[in-house]
């Protein structure tokens, strides 16, 4: 067990590394000048240039790479181009909005998918079953930002019963706050929950199959509860599995969520700071986004053996 | 068992979402009653921090000037210069000297009196520690004095009809000497309003100050909001969430809102949506090739398909608000035919260009069916959409790698910017340097005739096509008061605003 977990976050820590060396690169060679952008269409090259002096544009690659990982250690993402400051604050505020939306959205997801998918195995010939599946399968081929667009049309603008975009924070008053919240959350779990919904409904199906469901069964038990008492947990394996996945996923969802609702997230800050080509601070978002999708990853790897034993023991 | 199970699961669903109804229900009864004094409008540029000293772009200074912080004069809606800080002023016999009189008992929002030494102060800083690239416009200015509290005198190089206008910018803004420190984060200024709070990228919340030395604004409170997306901008204002979208970037939206609760007003801006030619190098080097681009081009047609009709066709780069407009809209008019003969005089016939088009909306809009026209008449486009602004101020404004683009140059009374040697169109300027200069330094009459010159020569000359005017596309609720119709300043001015 040890092993394995230590396993894990050695390859963690590498992808990590890789991740951060990728990432700078790429931001390297990504046309367009940071200095002439915040300068505008106006500024001379003698400008541009003096901005790239300040900025440490003209050093080495290596020096300012290496400069940028031992700030991020230190909890220091570096200063703005764009806007002069500190990026960290930025990141730490824009993180927590966003994580707010997505596990709030992966939470509402598995919600709805755990009983649906469940009923919908458990009544799989019943036209309650067929339906759940006909449903989930329409949810998969809705993209996010489909779901935000009808979401408003119909939640917003037609009934007027949520607003169409913004953000409180919850200090500010929760309801504010828990209103802001519905619309982009759903849109984001609808997607998710049908995704899921369905990886439910295989994973009890496959476990039904399993011979020591028929073992409780013989037993006298129902086919409810023998699920209920013994399959449940095997079940969540597959589903762990995904969710993990999904989790990672409504990041990047979240993204185009941010945008349509104009949320304060880091979805919003990412595009913002592409556009003006902000390098440092799009550099820290993407740090900050492989090191949650990672440590996702891991979190998920080291729950596996601790809901399935036989993993455990495999180890 | 099962459908009880069910039920409960929707009666718990049917249940909540009646507690949202709820909420929201008292949310917007609340917003009604605090109405008359407050307002909220959406813009499209966010401002990236508080301190046009140092950043580029419009956002800033159209939250800021005239709200915030004010010049010693200020541009009206007809693009006539009005007082501002300065009741009045003289001007010397030699047109060098003008000397400001300050209006009496004006106060910054920190409390502190405005004199004649912030005015000093604040202008000194412009050469000395601006940033932005458009404090040249102060590079004029040869000393000031401060002889007593409530006069300025300021002395110029040379005479200059531009200089004065350009104090109605943001170069103009008249700063406390102590209320520079933080510019970024904190905006100290004589305006009307002062700012309550500031979320970068998501709005800035003013609030009418009880000690302004004006005329009292017509609310209280003024959010300004931003939203990126032109959508979620007008659904927002659907759903009553905001009261005005102010220059609405989806002109085919504004068709929602042809009813008696909105007011659509399309006035005019500094912005010339001007599709540009390498003149310096390419197959737009030849005026020819040029000449055939400006008879190719059904500019209605343009204006009709990219901006859903709402804008104004200039034919030059000049806006209708500025003293030395010319309509010019006949110089070169649409004749494919005229166009197909210049393209074989050229020798250019099929030839493929590279059109380097910024993904704006507009500029997307208008590269398509800009693109067919020229197909019409023998011109292969070869579109590059080009991210805006990084990719395109690198390489069509900065490396010069195009030879055809479009953009919206909305800077005020920039002709001379635009059409000179350095700028990215690559424009012979010598023909027009001259005049240009005689113009600055020489009385108001030969400024507005030289400078109508220049724009004629210009337009004559092919150097570029000026598709149309850029309009001023507000939508607002129909019981929101005294939005500007035009344009003509980077500010939008909220202390004319009010509830009917």
């Amino acid at each position: 067990m040890i092993i394995y977990v230590a396993n894990r976050a050695i390859q963690f820590l590498l992808a990590l590394i890789v991740a951060s060396v990728v990432v700078f690169a790429l931001m390297s060679i990504l046309p367009g000048n940071a200095a002439q952008v915040a300068l505008g269409t106006n500024a001379t090259p003698d400008a541009v240039a003096a901005l790239e002096a300040q900025y440490g544009l003209d050093q080495p690659p290596l020096i300012r790479y290496f400069n940028w990982v031992m700030g991020m250690l230190t909890g220091d993402f570096g200063t703005s181009y764009v806007t002069g400051a500190a990026i960290t604050p930025v990141i730490v505020g824009s993180v927590q909005v966003t994580g707010i939306l997505v596990i709030a959205a992966i939470f509402l997801a598995i919600v709805i998918a755990v009983p649906l998918g469940t009923f919908a195995a458990l009544e799989q010939r019943n036209w309650i079953g067929v339906t759940i599946s006909a449903l989930s399968q329409i949810g998969i081929a809705v993209p996010n930002f489909l779901a935000a667009i009808i979401l408003v049309i119909v939640f917003s603008l037609t009934l007027g019963w949520f607003p169409s975009q913004g953000w409180m924070a919850p200090v500010e008053g929760l309801g504010g706050f828990l209103i802001r919240l519905v619309l982009p959350v759903v849109s984001l779990a609808l997607v998710q929950a049908a995704i899921l919904t369905r990886y439910v409904r295989s994973a009890v199906l496959d476990v039904m199959r399993e011979d020591y469901i028929r073992t409780a069964r013989a037993k006298g038990l129902t086919r409810t509860k023998a699920l209920f008492v013994h399959g449940l947990r095997n079940a969540a394996i597959p589903v762990i599995t995904v969710a993990g996945v999904q989790l990672a996923t409504l990041l990047v969802g979240a993204v185009i969520i941010e945008q349509i609702f104009v949320i304060p997230g880091i979805g919003s800050e990412l595009v913002r700071a592409v556009a003006n080509r902000d390098l440092v601070t799009v550099q820290g978002i993407v740090m900050v986004l492989v090191f949650l999708v990672l440590i996702i990853n891991l979190i998920v790897d080291v729950l596996y053996p601790i809901v399935d034993p036989r993993i455990r023991n495999a180890s | 068992m099962k459908t009880s199970g069910i039920r409960t699961w929707m009666a718990a669903m049917v249940a909540s979402s009646l507690f949202m109804a709820g909420c929201s229900a008292g949310a917007s009864d609340s917003e009604g009653q605090a109405k008359k004094d407050s307002m909220t409008i959406a813009f499209t540029a966010e401002p990236v921090n508080l301190d046009f000293t140092s950043t580029s772009g419009i956002a800033i200074p159209e939250a800021l000037m005239e709200n915030v912080y004010e010049s010693l004069v200020r541009v009206d809606g007809e693009g006539e210069i009005q007082p501002g800080l300065a009741q009045d002023w003289d001007v010397s016999e030699d047109r060098k000297t003008y000397t400001f009189h300050l209006q009496k008992g004006v106060k910054f929002s920190n409390g502190a009196d405005l004199t004649s030494e912030d005015v000093k102060f604040s202008y000194e800083r412009v050469q000395n520690d601006w940033k932005n690239a458009l404090k040249s416009k102060m590079d004029i200015v040869d000393s000031i004095k401060a002889p007593d509290d409530l006069t300025v005198e300021i002395s110029l190089k040379k005479p200059s009809n531009t200089w004065l206008f350009n104090l109605t910018s943001l170069v103009g803004a008249v700063f406390d000497t102590e209320g520079t420190d933080d510019l970024a984060n904190k905006a100290i200024g004589t305006g009307p309003f002062a700012i309550e709070k500031f979320t970068r990228g998501q709005s800035i919340d003013f609030t009418a100050r009880d000690d302004y030395w004006g005329e009292t604004p017509g609310v209280k409170n003024v959010q300004f909001k931003y939203f990126q997306d032109a959508v979620s901008a007008s659904n927002a204002l659907k759903s009553g969430e905001i009261d005005v979208v102010s220059n609405l970037q989806a002109p085919e939206l504004a068709g929602e809102f042809q009813s008696s609760d909105y007011q659509i007003i399309s006035g005019t801006t500094n912005g010339e949506v001007v599709l540009s030619m390498n003149n310096a190098k390419g197959i737009f080097k030849d005026q020819k090739a040029r000449e055939a681009v400006m008879h190719a081009i059904d500019r209605k047609a343009v204006l009709d398909t990219a901006w859903a009709g709402y804008g104004e066709l200039i034919g030059s780069m000049v806006p209708p608000t500025d003293p030395y407009y010319e309509d010019l809209t006949g110089v070169w008019d649409y004749d494919p035919q005229k166009a197909k003969d210049l393209v074989r005089e050229a020798g250019i016939e099929g030839e493929t260009f590279a059109f380097t088009v910024p993904n704006l909306p507009y500029a997307k809009a208008i590269s398509e069916i800009v693109s067919a026209q020229l197909k019409e008449v023998g011109l292969k486009a070869d579109i590059e959409t080009q991210e805006f602004p990084a990719v395109w101020l690198d390489k069509t404004f900065t490396e010069h790698k195009f030879d055809m683009s479009v953009i919206n140059h909305a800077e005020p009374r920039d002709i001379l910017t635009v059409f000179s040697n350095d700028y990215y169109i690559g424009y012979d300027d010598s023909k027009i340097k001259k005049i240009a200069e005689k113009a600055d330094t020489g009385t108001e009459e030969e400024y507005v005739s030289g400078m109508k010159e220049i724009a004629k020569t210009i337009t004559e000359d092919a150097a570029s096509d000026f598709l149309f005017l850029f309009p001023n596309l507000v939508i607002a609720k129909s019981d929101v008061a005294g939005i500007p119709a035009n344009r003509v300043s980077d500010a939008f001015r909220i202390a004319d605003l009010s509830w009917n």
